[in-house]
């Protein structure tokens, strides 16, 4: 890592997290939609472990070698409830996307609205 | 439903799946890994026979309640065993040091003790089977689902 | 009962937990077994609430540390930082604590008899009592990872009960409209969290705001975690989501889903008051959240007067009465450091806000359940197709009058005191607001006599001949919310004195939860 003027952890972070908020605002097909949000929560995810990166760093595991020094294990504990939370809401997202669908006979955002105003 | 090969090869291959989800859930306070974890290769075995069999198939003898009460048995323990500590607080750990999982492991380098850890292994297992019951509820109700959309039209 | 006090902040949120977990296993078995446990649950958890709230009023604020060998221990021997999950119970968690319980008591027992022929039963239990969890644990906790888990928890479980009547084609858009929204609110809190532990190598709130130099980056977590929170409580103009999730979700969920925006307005507070406290700039965000709500304020009255479905129009009712909220507040945030200013009008507004916050809950509340007994009883909530119902459903038009006399502000009625409040104080702090607060008033009583003849006058219409009065669980979880509005229309004061004040103390008071933490180190 020592060579590269940038972080390319963090640059990736800040490229998902713009395409990502951009897919959302920008497509009209209900999937891509949710494809969008699961790409913001992975860019999230990247986010909080790359954070935590120690130079020279192994893996937190207590019994490996405790005198080494050792990346941050607290994000790594974040980033996994995180992952749990975002199956949840990704499950629940797509089941609702298929009663619109049969109740609509179409996922595209515009054409399957019910109310307005 | 898929070919023959596909069948008996997943036959074959959804007991080494259930052991290495079971590998990864024992040990998951000593060695990566842990309650969702492992629980969700389970669910990954379950979605191997859904895609080898068809989720009718699969229905026939796997019915949603079955999961249900798995799911809420996984949970049960899990928060029995965190009011369990409440003579002192709650979620304390009050099988540090009794025989059921109480081992202390010794510091330094060492392979790791799958006894210790007091509380937090039986927490594994509960949450392991909320997980694996969960998602394979998820993934079995929404193969029908969606095969039920597909006769539809 | 001194270790059931002691005990209590973390009872409060497992209970409704053990509860859900409870209800696959026993609701098979046994229905009248689970009615029984989840408004047993839910009355149990009202009186610790009750019981902690009385006990935080007399002897300060209590930490309870989770795991730990007793439940004050928050920095372990030859530790510098707490290093547990704490929940931290002040006078403003206990206040917002009180409106969940009353507002999740009212609503599962009004659910008895609204849902009784829908199936999945089972499963809207389990997930009323994981919402309820789920705001309980946004109230009481004393971290901020804590509180983004909770948020999720509680806007999944909101979510899917949003689109639970899957026989309806509108449900299920109401309800992906609220998970996506929430969703993205959630990340960007998440991100924020990222952004804190990056620098401090801590997330407990108390321990930060001892730590918090103000630099760039805590500048993008605040300006994150604002819009978070605006998002997630339908604030102008991050509003789209709100009618639509309002109306189409079941009248019991509706009201619990805006207590759950009223959690996320609390964790909006906590934020501004306690977690940068005087270290803003403080005229700046001030002004930013009066803006917000003075947005909130007019463009959620002016859309609700054209409205012809019943349920919208009071979502965007309930948009504009979190206008008033955010304009009490903002005002009192923009005094903070002005001692003066603040004893003399800013205590006096972030009083009137508070005090709006349970009145709010409590007619919103009443307002909503009554669209839903009229959905119940003519299975329609468009208003140009009902007519003359006061005559079959006295007892539902009366309290639907309460609820509009108190919404509206008419003496003397609780939304009278707390609007007064706000406008006296708010004026002198500048005169525009309290003008523009007093139009939207006026807007309000006018939108509501609107809905009142469309729905309960005129004369009967024939399709609606065999109408009859709700049963008799609705009407107790309806009357549940009249009596809580009747006290407090009689006794405003001692409300303001035993419930808001203490509240607003306990939010500017930011030392007081600093030492909670380090335990007099700080």
């Amino acid at each position: 890592m020592e060579g590269i003027p940038f972080n390319i952890p963090f640059l990736a972070v800040a490229a998902m997290i713009g395409i990502a908020f951009y897919i959302i605002v920008s497509q009209r097909n209900l999937i891509k939609l949710v494809m969008g949000l699961s790409i913001l929560a992975s860019g999230v995810n990247l986010f909080l472990i790359t954070l935590g990166y120690r130079e020279g760093g192994i893996a937190p595991v207590y019994t490996h070698a405790p005198t080494e020094r050792m990346v941050l294990p607290i994000p790594q504990a974040l980033t996994l409830t995180s992952i749990v939370i975002a199956v949840a809401c990704l499950a629940l997202m797509l089941s609702m996307v298929v009663h619109i669908y049969r109740h609509t006979g179409d996922i595209d955002a515009e054409k399957s609205r019910q109310m307005k105003g | 439903m898929m070919s023959k090969i596909v069948r008996t090869m997943s036959n074959f291959l959804i007991l080494v799946v259930l052991v290495y989800g079971l590998y990864i859930i024992m040990h998951g306070h000593s060695t990566p890994g842990g309650g969702f974890q492992g629980g969700a290769v389970v669910a990954s075995g379950v979605a191997l026979l859904i895609v080898a069999f068809g989720s009718h198939s699969i229905h026939e003898n796997l019915k949603e309640h079955h999961l249900s009460i798995l799911k809420s048995t996984g949970l049960l323990i899990f928060i029995g065993l965190a009011f369990g500590g409440m003579a002192r607080t709650f979620f304390y750990n009050f099988l540090v040091g009794s025989p059921i999982f109480g081992h202390i492991p010794p510091l330094g380098p060492n392979p790791g003790e799958m006894l210790s850890g007091g509380v937090i292994p039986l927490m594994d297992i509960g949450v392991s089977l909320n997980v694996a019951g969960g998602l394979s509820a998820i993934l079995l109700v929404m193969a029908l689902a969606i095969t039920a959309t597909e006769v539809e039209e | 009962m001194h270790a059931l006090v002691t005990h209590s902040p973390i009872l409060i949120i497992a209970i409704p937990l053990l509860a859900a977990f409870l209800i696959p296993l026993i609701g098979r078995a046994n229905e009248k077994a689970r009615d029984v446990l989840v408004v047993a649950a839910l009355a149990f958890v009202g009186f610790l609430v009750i019981i902690l709230a009385k006990d935080i009023y007399f002897n300060g604020l209590r930490v309870y540390t989770l795991g730990a060998s007793s439940s004050i221990l928050t920095i372990p021997e030859h530790y510098m930082v707490p290093v547990r999950i704490i929940l931290e119970v002040d006078s403003m968690s206990t206040f917002m604590a009180i409106i969940t319980a009353t507002v999740s008591l009212a609503a599962a027992i009004y659910s008895l008899a609204f849902v009784r022929e829908e199936t999945g039963q089972n499963r809207f239990y389990t997930l009323l009592l994981l919402l309820a969890a789920g705001m309980f644990g946004m109230e009481l906790t004393g971290d901020l990872f804590n509180l983004f888990v909770f948020l999720e928890i509680a806007s999944i479980a909101g979510a899917a009960l949003t689109a639970f009547r899957t026989r309806f084609a509108d449900t299920a858009e109401g309800g992906f409209k609220y998970i996506v929204i929430s969703s993205i609110a959630a990340l960007m809190i998440l991100l924020a969290i990222g952004l804190f532990y990056a620098q401090y190598n801590l997330i407990n709130i108390g321990a930060l705001a001892q730590v918090m130099q103000y630099t760039m980056l805590d500048k993008i977590a605040l300006a994150l975690l604002v819009i978070a929170f605006m998002m997630k409580l339908a604030g102008v103009p991050l509003h789209m989501w709100c009618p639509d999730a309002y109306s189409v979700a079941p009248a019991s969920i509706t009201v619990m889903l805006v207590a759950a925006s009223y959690a996320c307005l609390y964790a909006l507070f906590r934020t501004c008051f306690t977690l940068y406290g005087v270290c803003l700039n403080l005229v700046t965000v001030g002004w930013i959240v009066i803006i917000f709500g003075l947005l909130s304020m007019f463009i959620g009255v002016t859309m609700a007067v054209f409205q012809s479905d019943i349920k919208r129009l009071m979502a965007y009712h309930c948009i504009s009465q979190t206008g008033y909220m955010l304009l009490g507040i903002g005002v009192g945030l923009a005094v903070l450091d002005n001692p003066e200013a603040l004893n003399s009008y800013g205590i006096a507004a972030m009083n009137g806000g508070i005090f709006h916050i349970i009145n709010n809950a409590l007619y919103k509340g009443l307002l909503f359940l009554t669209a839903g007994a009229l959905f119940y009883r003519t299975g329609t909530r468009d208003l140009n197709k009902m007519g003359g119902l006061a005559h079959k459903m006295k007892w539902t038009a009366i309290f639907y009058i309460i609820g509009a006399l108190s919404i509206s502000g008419i003496p003397p009625s609780n939304g009278f005191a707390s609007k007064l409040l706000l406008y006296e104080s708010t004026y002198q702090f500048h005169p525009v607001i309290a003008i523009v607060a007093m139009i939207t008033s006026i807007l309000t009583l006018a939108s509501f006599t609107k809905a009142f003849y469309s729905a309960f006058m005129g004369a009967e219409l024939p399709e609606y001949e065999e109408v009859k009065e709700v049963p008799k669980s609705m009407m107790a979880g309806m009357a549940i919310l009249v009596v809580g509005i009747i006290f407090f229309s009689l006794f405003p004061g001692l409300v303001i004195d035993w419930l808001a004040h203490p509240a607003t103390e306990a939010l500017i008071n930011q030392g007081a939860y600093i030492s909670g933490i380090m335990g007099g180190m700080g």
